[in-house]
């Protein structure tokens, strides 16, 4: 196997607060290989973003600290000097926000925002800049691109905004596109075009996605791994059958019983999960998600579950059951719930 | 309030809703309008959760605020157990207030954050004159419990809460006053899925305990199907396609329906790339000028001629069905011999001799 | 654009109906308050006040007294001080441009301080040099004008005035531009720098607030998320939309004062401005003077909001004119 794209060693990042250190993101590994798909889902809080803005080195908290390598290929950007990282920044790797509100500044057209991101990184003529920013507004299925790019943010409609944040993120052609929750804020209708986008784009320009979410129905159609945060560390992490169709950590059962399916016979209650994410100041000994797991038991409370793989092949989990008890407990529980298994 | 029990809570009668435009020198002239909700009829029964879909901008939360006389109606009626309330005087409103509540979509901005748990939940007790200090506290402490939250919470501040947390707080607000009626606004929109989850039960749970009528207001279909006994879906301001919730499910009838239905993420890859998907090109048009003919056309993968110039009626396919399309699908051809006009509902403006007379062919 | 302009004409001319109103009624109907018996002098006959009340119309109802009032100053622009008994317009258009020297000046200087210091303050956040720079600006705000001035006055024109540092300083008052510009400015430059010191205070702090919220908006995250370098995302991005409140902030502070609210700087380094002006008339109870030094600040503050508006929608497209 080549080298990944990118690979993430034991990053661990914290915040420097009045009520003590939080570990926002605790000591997690992962890697991304070229082209490919990689979602990451989690609650809110369980440190999928910092991950990610990490790797952007875009926290600009002066009380953050960092721990551990973050690989591109090959130079850790941990240790790249400011001018360095700014290089990478936008050019090789790009990044699309929540919010498409208010991720683009109000005060410059679309174009001129474009074109700043393409001054930056390559030595274009007046008119090259422009041409360049037309066909990447018609790329992202903007109408009428070369009206639209002299129009203000506030003049496209919140699908619109996220379609010019995808062209900006996609101007210098980076190896790897970050997609912090790109459809969260949006109708169900734009979301099913923006991901129809994102899955087009990886085709057309091979690079690799991560895509922040919330939601696992998000991902199906578009990941080819996943990796299930909680509390700032993974706790699952497999390949999209492995997670949807034998998942193994109970948050995965949770998050999976929590969707509103429209392709299942309507249930009388949704599987919850009970509680809420711990504190990430004072982390309860053993499992993290113990005080929320039906399916605790007395070691869950003392040893803290280690990430390795038990079923398969890069089928990762941090969870104390053994695979028999789990499929057994799995199925007796949210079995009508989950994906038929092949 | 007694003698219509049978009847329906509450009964919308042609209900329109613009909003005007303003531009002028020195005197403000009218120079458009937003036609938020245009000529929409619709009951909601006791004890039912009527699930409202659309994409932003259609005009669903402008609608439940209508409901509960948050805004003043264009025209129309809005009739409430028996009563027309859309004449009201605000005194003459002020007893319904305890059986209409509201819960809004965004929990951090709907609290005030200067004020403490227990007097965002009694504030409608005290406003409302009900019991003594230590009574109000009791009750708000057995609502806070009810919502799942501990009385302990009284004291805090909202700013203390989780996302999830602090719905629950608007859910126990809206339920101080014991109301008979609760529109939903968007309720889980902006919480995570796994949250989510929780407050769906959450009211589901309160519903049977409280005896409540849900108007629950979403864009995610997934979500209404599974909390709604009925379903309206709303598109520009109008109301398109209202059906017993699995029914629409498994047989849409309007093409908008079918797109939103598809545009619901599956947690399943492989069904998920099995699946035709259906995605709606382009943005909802704007409600200052909608679209001639049926208001959907410009996006409808079936549309024709007849789209373009005549808005279809709200035509009755039997069991509680019914949809405003040209080229209905899931439809035979003796249901559709069979399917009448409903004139009760269909908006004026609407050419009643349009009913279909082709189901769609794809 | 012309709505706009129309619009905003209609109003000023509103505006400045109902302040001319307002000042003429609180002015008649303030008690003790007779300017004939004040123009008469020392114990004059009741005749020579009767003859004085006529003469200056003032034996007429209110309503006519107003109207007389507002044609003298607007018709037939002889408008008469009932102090000095000089035409009023004259006065006003020859202090004029000395306001107009002294807060154009100083708004050079505060605008150029301002930003420098907040910008500074804001970027330099985390270290020492922010809460030394606020402090600073914390004392120029709170330095009263007048204390600030006649120390000033007595350091370079007295205490210190013969030693090299000062000894090029001119006594006070004021030479017109076009008659010596080298001693405009050197007349100028102390009153110039009193005047700033408090908005260069009160500017900063503006400033470096804004700087550091418009820094958290996301859109700043996405312009380093561009790789765009610090550099270019404090001035192209966040300075600029920071500079929104600036601007508005400016154009009503800068009106203020050329309509005479520099009053006291200008009578501590005695400049014949308008604020001088309006000192003297305050203190003599002079109606037609103090009715035309109004007028002209009114009609300035709103020429101001207009032109801040314009401005407002040129930095921030979101907003309309209308």
């Amino acid at each position: 196997m080549a080298e990944p794209l990118l690979s993430v060693k034991d990053l661990k990042v914290s915040f420097r607060t009045e009520d003590g250190l939080v570990r926002a993101v605790d000591g997690i590994s992962f890697t991304v290989d070229e082209g490919e798909v990689v979602g990451i889902v989690g609650e809110s809080g369980s440190g999928k973003s910092v991950t990610m803005m990490s790797v952007m080195r875009l926290i600009t908290d002066p009380n953050v600290i960092y721990e551990g390598e973050i690989v591109y290929k090959g130079r850790n950007l941990m240790g790249l000097s400011q001018d360095a990282m700014r290089e990478v920044r936008g050019e090789e790797i790009a990044m699309i926000f929540q919010d498409p509100m208010t991720s683009l500044n109000p005060v410059y057209t679309i174009g001129w925002q474009i074109e700043e991101q393409l001054n930056e990184h390559n030595d274009l003529k007046k008119g090259q800049a422009r041409r360049r920013a037309i066909d990447l507004l018609a790329q992202v299925g903007i109408p009428r691109p070369e009206q639209r790019i002299d129009d203000h943010p506030h003049q496209f409609s919140g699908g619109m905004r996220q379609r010019v944040m995808i062209a900006l993120a996609l101007s210098c052609n980076p190896d790897l596109l970050i997609a912090d929750e790109p459809t969260t804020a949006l109708d169900v209708t734009i979301q099913a075009q923006i991901l129809e986008l994102i899955k087009n784009l990886k085709r057309d320009f091979g690079s690799a996605v991560v895509l922040i979410t919330h939601d696992l129905g998000v991902v199906a159609d578009i990941a080819d791994r996943i990796l299930v945060m909680y509390a700032g560390r993974i706790v699952e992490e497999g390949n999209k059958e492995q997670i949807f169709y034998d998942p193994q950590h109970p948050y995965t059962w949770g998050l999976l019983g929590s969707i509103a399916r429209l392709d299942r016979p309507k249930r009388r209650r949704l599987t919850t999960i009970a509680g809420q994410p711990p504190s990430l100041i004072n982390r309860p000994r053993g499992c993290s998600f113990r005080p929320r797991c039906p399916q605790a038991f007395d070691r869950c409370s003392v040893e803290d579950p280690a990430l390795t793989a038990k079923v398969g092949d890069g089928h990762l989990d941090a969870c104390h059951l053994s695979v028999e008890d789990k499929r057994a407990r799995r199925d007796a529980t949210i079995r009508p719930e989950l994906a038929e298994s092949a | 309030m007694s003698a219509q029990n049978g009847g329906p809570l509450l009964k919308a009668e042609h209900v329109v809703k613009y909003f005007p435009i303003k531009r002028g020198i020195l005197i403000q002239r009218e120079i458009a309008q937003v036609h938020a909700v245009d000529d929409v009829s619709l009951e909601v029964r006791r004890g039912e959760t009527l699930g409202l879909v659309g994409e932003s901008g259609c005009g669903k939360s402008t609608l439940g605020r209508c409901f509960v006389r948050l805004y003043p109606l264009t025209s129309g009626h809005v009739v409430f157990d028996g009563q027309d309330i859309s004449n009201l005087s605000r005194r003459a409103m002020r007893p319904l207030r305890r059986e209409l509540q509201i819960v809004f979509q965004d929990p951090y901005a709907s609290l005030n954050p200067r004020k403490r748990v227990g007097s965002i939940v009694g504030a409608p007790l005290a406003i409302h004159d009900m019991g003594d200090r230590r009574e109000r506290k009791r009750q708000v402490q057995e609502l806070l419990e009810k919502v799942g939250l501990s009385p302990e919470h009284y004291n805090r501040y909202p700013h203390e809460f989780s996302g999830g947390q602090r719905q629950r707080i608007g859910v126990a607000r809206a339920l101080a006053l014991r109301p008979k009626l609760v529109i939903a606004d968007e309720p889980v929109s902006a919480l995570d899925v796994s949250i989510q989850a929780q407050v769906i039960n959450l009211l589901a749970d309160l519903q049977q305990d409280f005896d409540l009528t849900y108007v629950f207001i979403a864009h995610d279909l997934g979500v209404v199907r599974h909390v709604s006994d009925r379903i309206a879906v709303m598109y520009l301001g109008k109301i398109f396609e209202i059906s017993p919730a699995e029914e629409l499910y498994r047989r849409p009838i309007m093409p908008y329906t079918e797109a939103l239905l598809s545009a619901v993420p599956i947690p399943d890859p492989r069904e998920s790339a099995a699946r035709e998907r259906i995605v709606l090109e382009g943005d909802v048009p704007s409600p200052i000028n909608p679209p001639s003919g049926c208001r959907f056309h410009p996006r409808c993968r079936y549309a024709t001629d007849v789209c373009r110039q005549i808005e279809p009626p709200l035509v009755d396919y039997g069991n509680g069905h019914l949809a405003a399309c040209h080229h209905p699908l899931n439809v035979d051809k003796e249901t559709l011999a069979r399917a009448s006009v409903d004139e009760r509902r269909t908006p004026e403006a609407a050419d009643e001799s349009a009913k279909p007379s082709e189901p769609a062919t794809n | 654009m012309a709505a706009f302009i129309i619009r905003r004409l209609l109003w000023m001319l509103v505006v400045l109906f109902a302040i001319t109103v307002l000042v003429f009624l609180i002015f008649f109907a303030t008690p003790g308050v007779d300017p004939a018996r004040q123009m008469a002098g020392r114990n004059p006959s009741a005749a020579t006040i009767r003859s004085i009340k006529h003469e200056f119309g003032l034996d007429r109802s209110l309503p006519v007294r107003y109207g007389l009032m507002m044609k003298h100053m607007f018709i037939s622009r002889d408008l008469i001080s009932y102090g000095s008994h000089t035409r009023v317009i004259p006065e006003v258009v020859s202090a004029t441009p000395v306001t107009l020297s002294l807060v154009f000046g100083a708004a050079v200087i505060w605008i150029v301080f301002s930003i420098l210091t907040g910008v500074a303050a804001a970027v330099l956040r985390g270290t020492i040099f922010d809460p030394f720079l606020m402090i600073l600006a914390l004392i120029g705000i709170s330095v009263p004008v007048f204390w600030l001035g006649e120390v000033v006055n007595l350091v370079t024109q007295s205490r210190l005035h013969d030693s090299f540092l000062f000894s090029w300083v001119p006594p006070l008052g004021y030479t017109p531009l076009t008659q010596d510009p080298f001693m405009w400015f050197k007349q100028l430059f102390f009153p110039w720098l009193t005047l700033s010191v408090l908005y260069i205070g009160f500017y900063a702090r503006v400033l470096r607030a804004n700087l550091i919220e418009t820094d958290s908006e996301d859109y700043i995250r996405t312009a380093r998320a561009k790789g765009l370098s610090e550099r270019r995302v404090l001035f192209r991005h966040t300075l600029r939309t920071s500079m929104i409140t600036f601007v508005s902030l400016f154009g009503l502070d800068f009106a203020v004062l050329v309509g005479g609210g520099a009053l006291l700087t200008e009578v501590v380094f005695g400049l014949p401005g308008v604020g001088l002006l309006t000192y003297n008339s305050l203190t003599s109870l002079d109606l037609p003077v103090i009715m035309t030094t109004v007028v002209y600040a009114a009609f300035f503050i709103t020429l101001a909001s207009a032109l801040v508006d314009l401005v407002y929608a040129w930095l921030d497209p979101r907003v309309r004119l209308a």
